[in-house]
């Protein structure tokens, strides 16, 4: 039962990183209706660029504070995501407006194919170490219950307080905000909102500027536990069944999705996985996607879509 | 001038309705053809065969069954490398466990698994669209990919999933040169595109081309939806299944998982786009620019004096395939094929501008 | 089956028509050109249909009938629900109540397929033509019905589908004759001009060889001119072929010069129904054209 109770709770803290990186995903869905498969690469390139900076600002500096230097390096490796959303506006987003979702699907493949290949040349392609102060080691919980307690890193305790301020943050936002209204406005339908004044342009460099950040704190748990690495990509596009099941419009759906999606794969790849020789991790995530979408295409949280002719 | 259609009057409807009205384009198609079976044999370094022309048809054929199924019907597919995986292993156990099976039986039984696969896959295509679809698809590439990994039956028993095949030959002629070989895959794309094109030009093709265009209109008009986006993923799969044994058997000789995997999909669904959706003639252009290009960016610095090492030069194509692709959807969405057909019509007119 | 022929002067050719009907059909369309219009019984009848999504409430309760070869116009204000209507028809939509009976067979439901089956055409009212094709592609994809060579036939080729082929195209010239767009034949439809491009929808239509053939507001957004052609067209098929129209039209005059009968729709509801003199005179029609008086 212990060893149960610490798949699960690996799985659930593997869930959450995948949350953090659909939440960006989501947001820009949410917000300019694009199915961002650049998502991964632009955690990828956050993190590149966070761990470099790390690297190379207090060496530049000659600074000695860590913490110091940690914090300058997220604001520059900000500004950078700051830049990459408003060059995207301006040369991609603008000059497809009212396209089909299939040709944007594809302009985000292009990214994905630059970032990954300019991250690599502006940052170079070794793996980097990312330490922001998170505590790297294990925890011991339930103790008195079962012999020897249940293992827990208390990193992804970290990250998953993290991630659930993120939403609760951007949840907020959404709902509260003039922003957060322009932003469903935009999304639901780019013309309508432009003849009601809307500035598209500034909306979608807002969007994609906080999809940025969600990706470099993404960035900065992933590459702090994992090193960052071009592999980050990859594992990203898992981020595609978790908004699946969760709805392309709901963040708190990315969030449950994440942790579903964690979980099933853990246990899956535990219990089930021996039975098949094993490895079956780098389907179950898809696989359960697809039978979701057969069943229930909207996901758990996303709104149903009527089509009108 | 020269490329005037003055004087060719059609009187037949099927004449009007052949693949190449002009008679210009069809001596240029006709010398095209005497080049590629008479000339190119004799005259062609062993160097080109192997590491650009025998790819290029075979990856051409891979991206015309692609671009039948995205082009003409608009059903986004990420797991064309699992389909050419499944025709390249299908065909490798055909092969193997079956004596004296025929080489070709088993290249065409290899894409009828394909067929099979696809259809079961394309399935999901009846009730979710285009962004959906393109995570479905995911799911059968790396479904496919850990399948021929871990399930010892498929790959024979190897342990790593890798296999090979070896002394191939038709009705006793060897297919071992890159002659040879060349020739052998180039008997296959003429076939494939022939058929490939007069489908496209039927009324199967029209029905695609509808379902792609307004589905809803296609329904009024009695066009089955299913029928058209299963009867797609079918000969699409075929065509990809059969092009992914050719790659196995005639340009690898041996493979594993691997060598089918998510890059080959995005690979092809790149050439599919830059080369132009919806057109044949697109697929040809757009396997020859994604083949030529990274043999451009390696050798092209060597060239002009400035050498860069090779991992710098594998990121630069990928910022220049992506830069690419966005490049192209914003410009000419309908890519190449659309460059070069604009180019015939100024020529038609030339020299004068209108 | 209505068979497709030449306009009035060219001699008929029935052999390359589908169907032994088609001959005889086609003999009997002369009685029709003299100007007499035989209105027959009843061909498709709606009982009791309610459209809803969501909340909303497009059609309630409406019941009318439609009889063979007569010009039945639908009209009533923007919202009323009359495209609605035609989607019911159509197997677009799926209502929740009420009945459609076609020559004499009764639906719950409407299936595409079938009601193209059936002989029931139609043209959109946002014209949704297929962009990608040229003029006559989306013609041919009319007669889709009717062509039965399978997937390897069409590989091959040469033989059964190249004849089949020519066949058809023959069918569709003869409409892009009687349409008049012969010039366009190879363009793509996204280049035309509007009221071209609604003839390319209807022509579209007509391929089907329908016997009922819905319009959706074909003169939408035409000038005096491009209305008098396509007023023109639609009387020419219902007088030739024998085609019974349902027809939705904003445009009044229009609508009192060619129809027989008229349905008015307000806000989901049927509030008139007959011939075109009744329903200018009825109060109700007028009240929700004008608004009533105080």
């Amino acid at each position: 039962m212990g060893f149960f109770l610490e798949t699960l709770f690996g799985g659930l803290m593997a869930g959450m990183l995948y949350s953090l990186i659909a939440l960006g995903f989501v947001l820009i869905f949410k917000a300019s209706g694009v199915f961002n498969f650049a998502q991964g690469a632009i955690v990828l390139f956050a993190a590149l660029a966070m761990a470099r900076f790390a690297e190379w600002i207090p060496k530049g500096l000659g600074l000695d504070s860590k913490l110091l230097g940690n914090l300058l390096a997220f604001v520059g490796a900000m500004l950078v995501m700051i830049a990459v959303a408003w060059l995207i506006e301006r040369l991609v987003l603008s000059k497809l407006v009212n396209q089909e979702g299939i040709t944007l699907l594809m302009a985000t493949l292009g990214i994905a194919y630059f970032l990954d290949g300019f991250g690599q040349t502006l940052f170079g392609s070794d793996i980097y170490k990312i330490d922001v102060g998170l505590p790297k080691d294990p925890m011991f919980l339930f103790e008195s219950v079962f012999q020897g307690g249940v293992l827990i890193s208390k990193e992804d305790l970290y990250a998953a307080v993290i991630a659930a301020a993120l939403v609760a943050g951007l949840s907020l936002f959404f709902q509260k905000t003039a922003t957060g209204r322009a932003l469903r406005a935009v999304a639901d339908d780019h013309q309508a909102a432009q003849s009601i004044g809307i500035p598209l342009a500034r909306i979608w460099v807002i969007v994609w500027s906080v999809a940025g950040f969600v990706a470099l704190v993404a960035g900065i748990i992933w590459g702090s536990k994992l090193g960052v690495q071009f592999s980050l990509s990859l594992v990203a596009l898992k981020a595609l069944p978790v908004v699946i099941l969760g709805g392309l419009t709901s963040v708190p759906g990315a969030i449950i999705g994440g942790l579903i999606i964690g979980v099933g794969e853990k246990l899956s790849e535990v219990y089930i996985g021996p039975k098949f020789g094993g490895g079956i991790e780098i389907w179950f995530a898809y696989v359960l996607a697809l039978i979701f979408l057969l069943v229930r295409p909207q996901g758990l949280f996303g709104e149903k879509i009527i089509d009108r002719v | 001038m020269l490329y005037r259609e003055n004087g060719q009057f059609k009187t037949t409807y099927r004449s009007d309705q052949q693949v190449f009205p002009i008679l210009q384009d069809r001596v240029a198609i006709g010398l095209l053809l005497a080049f590629a079976i008479v000339f190119v044999p004799f005259a062609a370094p062993e160097y080109l065969f192997r590491a650009i022309l025998i790819p290029f048809l075979i990856l051409s054929l891979a991206a015309l069954g692609l671009n039948i199924l995205v082009g003409y019907c608009g059903q986004i597919s990420l797991g064309t490398g699992a389909f050419m995986a499944v025709g390249a292993y299908a065909a490798y156990n055909f092969q193997v466990r079956i004596d004296g099976m025929p080489l070709i039986a088993s290249l065409l039984l290899g894409g009828l698994c394909a067929t099979v696969v696809g259809v079961l896959f394309g399935i999901p295509s009846l009730r979710i669209k285009g962004l959906y679809l393109a995570v479905a698809t995911l799911a059968a590439q790396f479904f496919v990919d850990w399948a021929f990994l871990r399930i010892r039956w498929f790959t024979n028993n190897s342990s790593s999933g890798s296999v090979n095949v070896a002394g191939l030959q038709v009705f006793g002629i060897p297919i071992d040169t890159p002659v040879q070989k060349y020739l052998f895959c180039l008997a296959f794309v003429i076939v494939f595109a022939v058929l490939a094109k007069n489908l496209v030009r039927g009324h199967i093709g029209r029905e695609w081309m509808a379902i792609r265009d307004m589905d809803v209109a296609a329904a009024v008009i009695g066009i089955r939806p299913v029928y058209a986006k299963l009867t797609a993923f079918a000969v699409s799969s075929f065509i990809v299944g059969v092009a992914g044994a050719l790659w196995g058997f005639v340009h690898l000789g041996s493979w594993e998982p691997a060598a089918f995997s998510i890059d080959r999909s995005f690979q092809l669904l790149f050439m599919v786009i830059i080369g132009g959706l919806g057109s044949i003639m697109g697929s040809f252009f757009g396997a020859a620019f994604i083949i030529v290009l990274p043999i451009l960016l390696d050798n092209l610095p060597y060239w002009f004096g400035i050498p860069i090492d090779t991992a710098l030069a594998s990121h630069l194509t990928f910022m220049i395939f992506g830069a690419l692709i966005v490049f192209f959807l914003i410009v000419e969405p309908h890519g190449i094929a659309r460059l070069w057909s604009t180019a015939k019509e100024k020529l038609r007119l030339w020299p004068f501008p209108h | 089956m209505t068979a497709i022929v030449t306009p009035a002067s060219a001699p008929v050719r029935p052999e390359l028509v589908e169907g032994p009907a088609a001959a005889a059909q086609a003999a009997s369309t002369s009685s029709a050109r003299t100007g007499l219009r035989r209105v027959g019984e009843v061909i498709l009848e709606v009982r009791g249909i309610s459209l809803r999504f969501g909340g909303v409430k497009a059609l309630t309760d409406i019941s009318f009938d439609v009889r063979e070869h007569e010009v039945r116009a639908i009209i009533g204000p923007n919202g009323a629900g009359k495209s609605s209507m035609l989607n019911c028809i159509n197997g677009v939509y799926t209502p929740q109540d009420g009945s459609i009976t076609f020559r004499g067979k009764t639906f719950k439901h409407m299936n595409s397929r079938q009601v193209a089956e059936m002989g029931v055409a139609r043209t959109f009212q946002n014209l949704a033509l297929f962009k990608g094709m040229s003029v006559l592609d989306n013609i041919m994809t009319g007669r889709n019905l009717r062509m039965k060579s399978n997937l390897f036939q069409q590989a091959i080729r040469w033989g059964a589908a190249e004849r089949e082929e020519t066949r058809h195209r023959e069918a569709v010239e003869r409409i892009i004759d009687f349409l008049e767009i012969q010039a366009y034949r190879k363009t793509p439809v996204g280049r035309l001009p509007y009221g071209l491009q609604k003839r390319v929808d209807l022509g579209r239509a007509l391929a089907m060889e329908p016997q009922v053939l819905l319009l959706d507001e074909p003169m939408a957004g035409m000038n005096v001119e491009e209305k008098q052609d396509m007023s023109r067209f639609i009387l020419d098929v219902n007088d030739e072929y024998g085609t019974t129209i349902v027809l939705i039209e904003h445009d009044m005059s229009v609508v009192m010069d060619i129809s027989d009968r008229v349905v008015v729709l307000d806000y989901g509801k049927k509030i008139g129904d007959g011939t075109p003199d009744e329903v200018r005179r009825n109060p109700d029609v007028i009240s929700a054209y004008l608004g009533t008086s105080h």
